[in-house]
């Protein structure tokens, strides 16, 4: 099978290809032809050609599974993103780390949905599944890998390794050469999140071509309003899936990536933000017109918008365009003019469409009266569109560079630009949205306008006044911490600076008032519909937890505190100028340092097991092979119930290229805990940083390894100042600050990592060495062997920076020969940030896609 | 005129001031030269300059400096730029990790009086997510 499982994934490929063209042309000669029983005919074929489709797409991941899976390093995919040793979970990953994998994956969610439509779609089978399938083509052909004229179209996931390198020394020596291993799946993603995050995402780009397909199938045959209905729940559907999915890259960001936060607007992610707000919008306006009969042409644009969008983002992180404006790096397979094809072929399609029908949608006119939930709606929609632009051609700056051959970079301030910018479109959004919600489900009668408007003011003012003093007071305590603790004077000496600052206290008072504000009236919507209409409240629960949401990223992203501060009253470089934040403080191993609120102490590094919960002391074990085996040289591990794991002198397996550096936190609160923030050295990618978080309910501690002491230096360049030593039991040495004493000297049948000790004498050394507050151990040995060799065997005490070894033994006079060996003690590079109410955030979350989900099973109900 | 309209005009107003302040927001990517030229001028704003780390004729990498034992914001570099100026370049931050294996870096900084101050550095590594060799 080996041989011919790529074949036989290629052949997927073509027949997939072709299955989804031919699908769409039959389904467009279907609309086309008059004749009732051809067109029954066309259809029945299309049918079929679906099937066909969803048979070859299930064919190629099933190979490309069985290559990965297999580690057939002879394909280029399998080795260049997995290899011999990931753990299973992780192979799934491999096959969407690669663009050739994750287009499957977008197909493969395109296969299901349209099975399912096949099932819904009934009047608009052949519309829908005409635009679905050109929408599919496209994509397939991605993963193409045919040349035609000299332009390839698609890049294979099936190709060979020696046809992919073949420039390379090796298949000239041997065209048969199969790697004994892979390079390995790039350890960032080497995580649980990661697993499921992009599956995720591509649902949610696949699930908004349903709207999109309705909505051009439908005015393609000139059926302008019956498309809205089936489209609803997939809009909502995609809503909550694609902002699940955005979100989980946030939240895989905040666990994994150094970068101290959630969300970075960086173009990557911008790319997915700007069509989910748009897609949100989408099904605004779609509910409002099938409420009120109004917003026709703006929900078209919106929904053609979204789907544009999203193959827009697609363009723009893979094409490569985005270059040097990203953090991301990007493999540019030369799809750039295919994908660029792609999009331009659906807005015009889009454009001449809706060109054609535009004059003759009819819809009622906007009531443009402030008593209506149809002007609210429009309005948080314009600003919801407004705020998706900005960020839109924020992102779209090399683009534009490329059009007009100009050299613009980013803001300097990239997050800055977007966040001070997003902020006010997020203060009106929900302002709009507190009252459009409150005016959708009651209309003010005449009667009690004037008395529900000034109840609504009162209510409002007093929130705001509140919020005044929460932000006075939160931003005052926070500036005293930055003045106190990092010394930084916030410059509001001259006008502008002085107009920013109000600016920026105002949008935050606003937002926080606004917020609490929503909760109200979403709460008062809630009570009310509970009562009397218990399957409509979705939406005011998504509206609760929006604002929610917004609470948190306010508190947690204005008011994240660094409190790794420089306490030890060291001056650093004097380069550095002085409104510069120190944000990383220097911990030296078993040396308390005090920083706010903590007293931290950098115990050591750990490693971990697949054997053994919890981490293991890097110093109590020795490697003993390439792969990740290590020698237990002291202290056995034992159960909870005492039972042992391991003993003195047992191999263990631990995942190597993991390094944990236990911290110990000494909150000045009584309260004591460790984090074990993570360093990963890969071969490839060098070392990666991830954070360890401390969960509070009002806050977390965020805390990463900036940089880490051992990172460049040999074993030969790190040991200094050898000292001898002849010695007898008993007596005492002094190394460095620390007292040592020669507790005795043994034989021995065993010494961890000699293991041809039993055709040999040994001799073990026992040293007591008594630091500020623990004793350390060590116990040196040399072995004798037949050929009467002695082989000498060091000992590393890290806590003390000490080697001791074991040179030669004088047997007359009792006294042994010993060598110490100094180093300077390890230490680690810390940040620390604290962060408030991020809670709040994940919390809001959670609220957000139950409040989605609800209001899509009503919107199933209803169709 | 009907309230739908202005609130239309709104909209494009807006648009056009966005597209007015992200020009205007915008950095370019400049060499030394420019960078130096911009601060006289009395611009204290960052800029992206792109170069790469300097290298002598065997390839090792000229003045990285990072001593965190003496402080463990700061790192120092030698950055070449497209004209072939070198520049040491002061980088608030500790020292990224892989910096020795890329190949292209933009620092996002400025000159104050002869030093460059770079607030930020993004590293281009091509061979990340590429491997471009098959090692036995």
């Amino acid at each position: 099978m080996r041989e011919y499982i790529g074949d036989v994934g290629h052949l997927g490929v073509l027949v997939g290809f072709v299955s989804a063209l031919l699908a769409s042309i039959s389904y467009i000669f279907a609309h086309y032809t008059s004749n009732e029983q051809d067109k029954l005919g066309w259809k029945k074929f299309g049918r079929v050609l679906i099937f066909i489709h969803a048979g070859s797409i299930f064919t190629i991941i099933y190979s490309l599974f069985h290559i990965i899976q297999n580690h057939y390093y002879e394909y280029h995919y399998a080795w260049n993103h997995s290899s011999n040793f990931l753990p299973a979970e992780f192979m799934i990953s491999c096959f969407w780390e690669g663009q050739e994998g994750s287009f499957l994956l977008w197909t493969f969610w395109h296969v299901i949905i349209s099975l399912i439509l096949l099932k819904t779609a009934k009047g608009m089978e052949a519309p829908v599944f005409a635009i679905f399938f050109a929408v599919q083509t496209f994509l397939v052909s991605m993963i193409l890998g045919i040349v035609i004229f000299d332009f390839r179209i698609g890049s294979s996931p099936f190709i060979l390794l020696k046809e992919a390198m073949y420039d390379q020394q090796i298949f000239l020596t041997n065209p048969d050469f199969i790697p004994a291993d892979g390079t390995g799946l790039n350890p960032l993603l080497q995580n649980y999140w990661m697993v499921i995050h992009p599956p995720t995402l591509f649902l949610g780009f696949a699930l908004t071509v349903v709207p999109f397909a309705y909505c051009i199938g439908g005015l393609w045959i000139g059926n302008y309003k019956d498309w809205i209905k089936p489209s609803m729940p997939w809009t909502l559907i995609g809503g909550v899936i694609l902002g699940t999915g955005i979100l989980m890259g946030g939240y895989w960001a905040y666990e994994t990536l150094n970068f101290g936060g959630y969300w970075n607007w960086d173009p990557v992610e911008n790319a997915v933000y700007i069509p989910w707000l748009t897609l949100i919008a989408s099904f605004h306006t779609l509910a409002l017109f099938k409420k009120n009969g109004t917003g026709l042409k703006f929900s078209i644009i919106l929904v053609v918008i979204t789907f544009i969008l999203i193959l827009y983002s697609t363009f723009l992180t893979r094409s490569g365009i985005l270059g040097e404006s990203s953090v991301h790096s990007f493999t540019d397979l030369g799809l750039s003019g295919q994908l660029l094809i792609y999009l331009l072929f659906f807005i015009a399609i889009s454009i001449a469409i809706i060109g054609y029908r535009w004059n003759q949608l009819d819809e009622k006119a906007v009531k443009t009266t402030i008593y209506t939930n149809e002007f609210w709606v429009f309005v948080g929609m314009s600003i919801i569109c407004i705020a998706a632009f900005q960020v839109f051609f924020g992102t779209s700056l090399p683009v534009i560079n490329k059009i007009g051959s100009l050299k613009l970079a980013p803001p300097s301030e990239q997050a800055l630009f977007y966040s001070k910018f997003q902020i006010w479109g997020g203060i009106l959004i929900t302002a709009f949205g507190a009252l459009g919600q409150y005016l959708w489900w009651n209309q003010f009668d005449k009667d009690n306008t004037a008395l529900r408007l000034r109840q609504f003011s009162i209510t409002f003012l007093s929130i705001a006044i509140i919020a005044i003093c929460i932000i006075a007071l939160v931003h005052s305590n926070y500036n005293y911490f930055q003045r106190t603790f990092l010394g930084l004077q916030k410059d509001t000496n001259t006008f502008k600076s002085l107009i920013d600052f109000i600016i920026t206290l105002t949008s935050y008072i606003l937002l926080l008032a606004f917020s609490v504000f929503s909760l109200f009236t979403s709460g008062l919507v809630l009570k009310r519909l509970y009562k009397h209409n218990r399957d409509k409240i979705g939406g005011a629960i998504t509206h609760i937890g929006v604002a929610l949401m917004l609470i948190g990223i306010l508190f947690s992203s204005a008011y994240d505190k660094i409190i790794s501060v420089n306490f030890s009253g060291m001056v650093y470089a004097k380069e550095a100028p002085l409104d510069f934040n120190t944000e990383n403080v220097l911990l030296w191993r078993n040396t308390p340092a005090k920083m706010v609120d903590y007293s931290l102490i950098y115990k050591g590094p750990r490693l971990s097991s697949p054997e053994i919960d919890g981490f293991l002391n890097k110093d109590r074990l020795i490697p003993i092979s390439d792969d990740g085996r290590y020698l237990i040289t002291e202290i056995a591990l034992h159960n909870n119930d005492g039972t042992l794991i391991k003993d003195v002198g047992d191999t263990v397996e631990v995942y190597p290229e993991n390094t944990y550096f236990e911290v110990l936190y000494k909150g000045d609160n009584g309260e004591e805990f460790s984090l074990y923030p993570r360093a990963q050295k890969n071969e490839s990618m060098g070392l990666i940083a991830s954070p360890d978080t401390r969960h509070f309910l009002t806050h977390d501690l965020y805390s990463f390894i900036s940089y880490y002491d051992d990172i460049s230096l040999t074993e030969e360049e790190k040991w200094r100042e050898s000292a001898n030593y002849e010695i007898a039991e008993k007596d005492t040495i002094f190394i460095n600050d620390y007292i040592g004493v020669l507790d005795s000297v043994r034989l021995t049948k065993r010494i961890p990592g000699a293991p041809e000790i039993n055709t040999s004498t040994g001799i073990m050394a026992f040293f007591s060495f008594y630091g500020k507050d623990q004793v350390h151990t060590a116990q040196p040995s040399i072995v004798i062997t037949k050929e009467n060799t002695p082989l000498s065997r060091a000992e590393i005490v890290e806590e003390l920076g000490l080697r001791i070894s074991m040179n030669n033994i004088d047997v007359q006079k009792g006294k042994f020969h010993f060598t110490a060996d100094t180093t300077q003690l390890g230490y680690i590079i810390l940040k620390v940030v604290k962060k408030p109410l991020i809670n709040v955030l994940w919390f809001g979350t959670i609220i957000l896609i139950i409040g989605f989900i609800v209001s899509i099973v009503r919107r199933f109900k209803e169709e | 005129m009907k309230t739908s309209h202005i609130i239309v005009l709104v909209v494009i107003a807006i648009a056009a001031a966005i597209i007015v302040t992200t020009f205007d927001s915008a950095s370019t990517y400049v060499n030394f030269q420019t960078a130096r030229e911009y601060a006289q001028e009395g611009n204290k704003n960052d800029i992206h300059v792109v170069g790469q780390l300097t290298k002598n004729e065997s390839g090792e990498i000229q003045g990285l400096e990072y001593n965190p034992t003496q402080d463990p914001n700061i790192t120092f570099l030698m950055v070449t730029d497209s004209t072939n100026q070198t520049e040491r370049v002061t980088l608030l931050k500790p020292k990224p990790t892989d910096i020795e294996k890329t190949e292209k870096i933009v620092l996002n900084g400025h000159y104050e009086g002869d030093n460059f101050i770079a607030k930020d550095l993004l590293m281009k590594c091509p061979s990340k997510y590429n491997e471009t060799e098959i090692k036995e």
